[in-house]
């Protein structure tokens, strides 16, 4: 990985997995030796309204939040909130989408953030058994199996859009 | 020691931790709660307060024999707790005492965005500004050394964006044990009399004085030369957000702000062709130094609003025109689906009522959809007002109010309230709903002394608001499962407004977030973080 930091933006709405995905991804930097800041904001983010959470991460990173026009990757569980996080976005943003991943193929729905960061690893240089760690220990072991397959499919998916 | 990924919250609860704190209490709210369930899982005494002006007279208690305690509470707690705070900084303490309050610049979760740097300066105790989760634990830990140095109460401001941002902390190994606690009877210190509050005011300003020489050589101050004419004086979060918006600039980063390192900050100007200050709120630090003859270049009064950021600052920088702050917005939060709350506001609703509300998850009852709430101020402000309003309106109008209060906050300052509205009744009579829930739901569904559980979960006493009611002369007092009871709670409620009358009606029905939670085992001790 270069020097520059990475800025990662998820967004959904309340009760989506949107702080937990973060925080797994935060987690995951973290664990690889870099420095890590993750920025949301809590109180509402149970009762169903637009949340987003900041994970940035590289050499050495500032600002817990992603400066306008910078945002790297946008993972947008909500689509309809696209017009909130456009104007953040970088000139070579990457957005991914809930509609690429097909819900009728995930065990449950709820395991949607987890496929959505299946989507995300493709472009990042983490390895898949340093993802799966770090999912397995901030999940639940009932619904581990579910959470790799999601994310196994968010992946093959990216994979094949990008060949 | 190695690093941790942690959440400003969770690093002054380990700070905290390894300060050796004897205990921690406090009264939930965003964006601090999470310190003292963490303090809890950690190994620590925590417990949950009526209110934060309770949970700080018990921290002050622990202090005053001899040992180590905090206090957590978002900024507008500080309000209830302030009374503690005025005095306790003349009376000082025999071991540590910390107030942990957490301000909501930009006001994610708050009715106002109030700076309690300003309390540090009218009470007169020193406040450390973290900028960081390092610093939260950082500077958790001086809080500790340095009140019981001084024998002084030290107050640390977190904001939103320290509190909820996780950045990386490495600790430090933890203090030897605290001070084992005894009593000390001091009648001149400890019983703030005119007589003892005389001298402990000069005695108080004696040790200011003694803190600000300390700041000057020795405080958690840090100034980063540059490569240009720009100087930036910072604090807190705002010096994570300038640093990236201005790289090549000089920094005096502010640790200790109250009482400020002055003679540091003023040659700090005066070696930088172009000085300012960026701060977050209230320009407090800003008007010191300016009254202290500083040589600061203008920033425009566009700071004191809401939370700053990369962008904002880059725009302060560069010139003072006023920038246009875009307001997206998303999908607002609502009550959840089969809240309890919602059926009652309806009810309100079809029947009329001038709702006087109160502070929680039914505040959201004033927003579209519902529409249903009129009034919201401060914690337990529904009751007064809904009696005020009583007093004031035309009897039909006035026979449309309604008082409206969830349980934590009932407990929290509906009690005296209830005592108003029984002593100086209105000519109509008055109807107050409580909203039992069961938890304190907005902030993280929390314990409170109605919920017959502390906040680790351990079976305590109950409060039984209809017990209370009957104790305080209402009359009429009822208590209704507004799922299963819903005909009648709203023949009971149009009975009450009907009469010139007191009554008070319950309205029980479990949060369905926390039904889901209740029933869990009890949180485990001891872990790590």
């Amino acid at each position: 990985m270069n020097d520059r930091t990475i800025n990662v933006r998820i967004a959904g709405l309340g009760g989506m997995g949107v702080l937990r995905s973060s925080l797994i991804l935060a987690e995951l930097a973290f664990r690889n030796g870099l420095d890590v800041k993750k920025s949301e904001v809590h109180g509402m983010a149970q009762r169903g309204g637009s949340v987003c959470s900041d994970v940035r991460f590289g050499v050495a990173v500032g600002s817990p939040m992603i400066p306008s026009g910078e945002v790297n990757y946008l993972i947008l569980m909500e689509e309809a909130d696209l017009p909130l996080y456009q104007m953040d976005l970088s000139a070579d943003a990457t957005v991914f989408t809930a509609s690429q991943i097909p819900l009728t193929r995930l065990a449950t729905k709820r395991a949607l953030n987890i496929a959505m960061l299946g989507l995300l690893s493709s472009e990042l240089d983490f390895s898949q058994d340093a993802w799966r760690d770090v999912i397995h220990d901030y999940l639940p072991p009932k619904i581990h199996a579910a959470n790799d397959d999601a994310f196994a499919l968010g992946r093959a998916i990216a994979q094949g859009e990008k060949q | 020691m190695t690093r941790k990924f942690l959440m400003g919250n969770e690093a002054v609860a380990l700070g905290a931790f390894h300060a050796r704190a004897k205990r921690g209490t406090g009264y939930p709210g965003t964006p601090s709660s999470e310190i003292l369930d963490v303090f809890n899982r950690l190994g620590g005494a925590a417990a949950w307060a009526p209110n934060e002006k309770v949970a700080a007279e018990v921290a002050l208690g622990v202090a005053f024999a001899g040992t180590r305690a905090f206090v957590t509470m978002k900024h507008v707690g500080l309000n209830v707790a302030a009374d503690v705070l005025f005095t306790a900084a003349y009376s000082g303490v025999d071991g540590a005492l910390v107030f942990v309050v957490a301000d909501d610049p930009g006001m994610a979760s708050s009715q106002n965005e109030q700076d309690t740097a300003r309390y540090a300066v009218a009470a007169g105790v020193p406040l450390l500004e973290p900028a960081d989760s390092q610093d939260a634990y950082d500077f958790t830990r001086l809080a500790f050394a340095v009140s019981e140095r001084w024998k002084i109460p030290v107050l640390i401001k977190l904001t939103t964006r320290v509190c909820h941002s996780g950045t990386v902390v490495v600790p430090r190994p933890e203090d030897a044990e605290a001070p084992v606690a005894k009593f000390n009877r001091d009648i001149k210190s400890h019983v703030m009399v005119p007589g003892h509050a005389r001298p402990a005011h000069r005695q108080l300003r004696k040790k200011l004085a003694e803190i600000a020489e300390w700041n000057i050589k020795e405080g958690p101050n840090r100034r980063i030369e540059g490569c240009g004419d720009l100087g930036i004086i910072t604090a807190g979060v705002a010096f994570a957000h300038a640093k990236e918006a201005a790289p090549d600039a000089a920094f005096y980063k502010v640790g200790m702000s109250y009482p400020l390192p002055m003679k540091n900050l003023i040659e700090f100007c005066n070696d930088m062709k172009r000085a300012v200050v960026i701060e977050e709120n209230d320009p407090c630090m800003r008007d010191a130094i300016l009254a202290a003859g500083g040589n600061l270049s203008h920033v425009s009064e566009e700071m004191r609003f809401g939370e700053l950021n990369v962008h904002r600052i880059r725009g302060l920088l560069s010139d003072d025109t006023p920038e246009v702050q875009p307001v997206p917005s998303g999908k607002p939060p609502g009550l959840c689906a089969g809240c309890p709350h919602d059926r009652v506001f309806r009810i309100l609703k079809q029947n009329d009522c001038i709702v006087a509300g109160d502070i929680g998850c039914y505040t959201l009852a004033a927003l579209p959809p519902l529409e249903a709430m009129d009034t919201q101020i401060c914690m337990g402000a529904s009751i007064g007002m809904g009696l005020g309003l009583r007093h004031a309106l035309p009897e039909k109008d006035a026979r449309r109010v309604v008082s409206v209060i969830g349980d934590s906050t009932f407990v929290h300052s509906g009690l005296t309230g209830l005592a108003e509205m029984a002593y100086n009744v209105p000519k109509t009579g008055h109807v107050l709903l409580i909203l039992d829930n069961g938890t304190t739901a907005m902030t993280g569904q929390q314990e409170h002394p109605g919920t017959g559980r502390t906040l680790d979960a351990e079976p305590a006493s109950q409060l039984d608001y209809a017990k209370v009611a009957k104790a305080m002369n209402i009359p009429n007092v009822f208590v209704f499962d507004v799922v299963k009871e819903k005909d009648a709670f709203e023949q009971a409620l149009k009975n009450a407004l009907a009469k010139n009358e007191l009554t008070v009606i319950i309205a029980r029905r479990p949060c369905v977030l926390a039904a889901a939670r209740l029933g869990a085992q009890k949180k485990p001790k001891g872990g790590a973080l």
